[in-house]
């Protein structure tokens, strides 16, 4: 074969296949091209009343009652019709790039794969696909779906008295992050909330980090007898699920029958303390709550890394004269965190939305007055009441976008730092 | 203060603090064993080791008649079952991908799984209630599993994703000139090899559910399709109190047979968490 400069196969192959297919067929790969064809004949058939009425539904959210026009699913179908156009394009381009490609083949006079080769071609590229392609539905409509369905329930004035299918929800803008900002009522509730979220990540995390670590080195002494079963033990709160452990709490802190007011404090001579319905006593149970959830798993872990440390530096040192702090300070801390920083990382902003804690303890109690917040809810729980109990989706939905947002920074910064992400290999 | 004096005052400060952190973990355990043995239904008045002793509670929870308890241990073993095989299957295809071929949208498709794994999935749990409702898929557990299994789905990924980049792939290739098929090397070449860490993720996968409140308590609205975590919740928060021995008996039943598995398989799991930690 040899190259012919002149042919324009490339330009006219891609001109055509604005119309899926003819392209293909101008290529003389003609079931390829027919197989377009197909494809997007059916596409358009299959999906033009749904991206229709989707896309008409999303942009107006319902405009007749009379007509049963349903707001939420006008919204939920919009975001599907906007997702088959997503996927529609990218069929679209598969096709543009297809066709260009066989017509720079042909301007440069190679022989186009034949029938054979080119269903080769298509199992050998198409298997990673279709590896991936199961995992992957599930997660579109599992976890992107509700995150494009809250980021646009946020900018939406769906609550109680627009709620469907008796009322139409309007697109009202930013306007619910603006009450959050703006409204006396609602700033003053977010203020609050956010204060104790930041309060609580920041003291029960730092309190259980530096339990797990103080008891792993305690414990790693030398001449230390029963390690085996120690370490058994303080791994047994890690054991068991939450869900009971912190149920078990409430019932302990409860103030009538609860076994923390009616021995424990009892026997040192101690009056009963309102641990449920003073939100400060609420408070300190809930961060002591979750240092005795929390150690074990950074005990586990720092455990592994003391193991690692080799006997020889701590040696040296004490050749050196240094003392048992100077050791600790200097070569025990820096191995440990240089270890499992990554992970102590994740433990912050795991407690930043632990729900678990807050709700089945106290329900996010004591009450406050005049608030849809209790005295102890965090973001994540707050979020969850105004879903449940008092109706207010869109201002929920704002929120769970700011929380989104701190979450994110805080783990990209992370990331940024982990190996993988800097690992060429991964790209 | 000579050396052995030193030495005998540290272990003596270690072993008191030892012996009351130690006390301080077990007492939650303890009371609540003592309490499932409780007679009456309330604690009012009880000691932390029971004068007469009972199993009642234990009776009751088996006994269909009275209690659900045994549908909401079936219901959470079911759906922590399904779960953890389609969560396998799932990430074990989709890490092998990852790790094995240069496709178009990888890159994009393992930076959205590290964006994802960041958001807890509940957060959104307005959007999955609205569309659990809209769907008709509200009050289902078909409905929770697939959460779950979205949920677990980026993390693990990654985790298994790292675990195959370290099997070498001079075998595919060896296996490839053999004749081997995409399929065949997958299933017989790597799978074997990537046992450990898909051991990893079938226990996260299992636990995950097991553990989760929030998600079943959104989704789940009558009782006998409670889970373990929901059932207990709405056991003690409907009558507070009036129930508590019951519900001890039930936090034992969950909390030993649990703690068991996990106890036996912590090398696992730490191991698969430090993976996860420094890896990805």
């Amino acid at each position: 074969m040899e190259a012919n400069a002149q042919t324009k196969h490339r330009k006219t192959a891609l001109l055509l296949s604005l119309i899926p297919g003819l392209g293909q067929i101008y290529n003389k790969q003609y079931i390829k091209g027919i197989i377009f064809l197909i494809l997007t004949a059916s596409f358009a058939i299959a999906f033009y009343d749904l991206i229709d009425i989707g896309l008409w539904g999303i942009v107006t959210l319902g405009t007749s009652l009379e007509r049963g026009d349903h707001s939420i699913f006008l919204l939920t179908q919009g975001i599907i019709a906007i997702l088959v156009i997503v996927l529609g394009l990218v069929i679209y381009g598969i096709n543009l790039n297809d066709a260009y490609k066989n017509g720079k083949k042909r301007d440069q006079g190679f022989a186009l794969n034949s029938l054979k080769e080119q269903y080769q071609n298509m199992v050998d590229a198409g298997f990673p696909y279709l590896m991936v392609s199961p995992g992957f539905l599930l997660l579109v409509f599992v976890v992107i779906f509700p995150i494009l369905f809250v980021i646009l329930l946020s900018f939406t004035n769906y609550d109680l008295y627009h709620s469907p299918p008796a009322n139409l929800v309007d697109w009202i803008g930013i306007q619910n992050y603006i009450d959050i900002f703006k409204m006396d009522i609602w700033r003053d509730t977010f203020v609050d909330v956010f204060a104790w979220t930041v309060v609580w990540t920041f003291v029960a995390t730092t309190g259980q980090i530096v339990i797990g670590i103080f008891l792993a080195v305690l414990i790693n002494q030398k001449d230390l007898k029963f390690k085996g079963m120690i370490r058994t033990i303080f791994i047994l709160p890690w054991a068991v699920p939450a869900f009971v452990s912190i149920l078990v709490f409430a019932g302990m802190f409860n103030e009538t029958f609860g076994t923390i007011n009616n021995d424990i404090l009892a026997a040192l001579g101690i009056d009963a303390i309102p641990w449920l319905t003073e939100p400060l006593w609420t408070r300190v149970a809930l961060i002591f709550i979750q240092f005795w959830l929390g150690f074990p798993f950074i005990f586990a872990m720092v455990t592994g890394v003391l193991q690692s440390i080799p006997d020889e530096l701590y040696e040296a040192a004490t050749v050196d004269g240094a003392s048992m702090w100077q050791k600790f300070r200097t070569i025990t801390l820096p191995m440990i965190l240089f270890a499992i920083a990554p992970i102590l990382i994740t433990q912050y902003t795991f407690n930043f939305n632990n729900f678990n804690v807050i709700y089945l303890f106290n329900g996010g109690g004591p009450a406050v007055a005049g608030q849809t917040a209790g005295s102890t809810d965090i973001l994540i729980s707050w979020i969850y009441k105004l879903t449940f109990t008092s109706a207010q989706y869109g201002k929920a939905a704002a929120i769970t976008m700011i929380l989104s947002v701190i979450v994110i920074t805080v783990a990209l910064w992370q990331f940024r730092r982990t190996k993988s992400f800097q690992e060429e290999d991964m790209m | 203060m000579n050396m052995r004096t030193q030495k005998l005052v540290r272990l003596t400060v270690s072993y008191a603090i030892i012996a009351i952190a130690i006390g301080i973990i077990l007492y939650p355990v303890l009371w609540i064993i003592g309490s499932s043995f409780n007679p009456g239904d309330s604690l009012s008045g009880s000691s932390i080791i029971p004068e007469n002793a009972t199993l009642d509670h234990y009776r009751e929870l088996f006994n269909p008649e009275q209690s659900d308890y045994l549908i909401w241990y079936w219901n959470t073993l079911k759906i922590c079952v399904v779960t953890m095989i389609l969560a396998v299957a799932m990430i074990s295809t989709m890490a092998y991908a990852f790790s094995r071929y240069r496709f178009i949208g990888r890159k994009n498709g393992l930076v959205t799984f590290l964006i994802l794994q960041m958001i807890p999935n509940f957060a959104a749990l307005i959007a999955i209630y609205v569309l659990a409702y809209l769907t008709g898929l509200l009050d289902t557990h078909l409905a929770l599993i697939l959460i779950y299994t979205g949920g677990l789905l980026p993390m693990n990924t990654w985790l298994a994703k790292g675990y195959f980049d370290t099997i070498p792939k001079e075998l595919d290739e060896s296996a490839r000139i053999d004749g081997a098929g995409h399929f065949r090397i997958y299933w017989q070449i790597v799978m074997p090899l990537a046992k450990p860490i898909l051991a990893v993720v079938a226990l996260f996968s299992f636990i995950t559910p097991f553990t989760d409140f929030i998600l079943a308590q959104i989704v789940l609205r009558s009782e006998e399709k409670y889970t373990l975590a929901v059932g207990l919740y709405k056991m003690i928060s409907d009558q507070f109190g009036n129930e508590f021995t019951t519900f001890a008996a039930g936090s034992v039943l969950i909390a030993i047979p649990i703690a068991i598995l996990f106890l036996s398989l912590q090398k696992y799991f730490i191991s698969g968490l430090t993976a996860g930690g420094t890896k990805g």
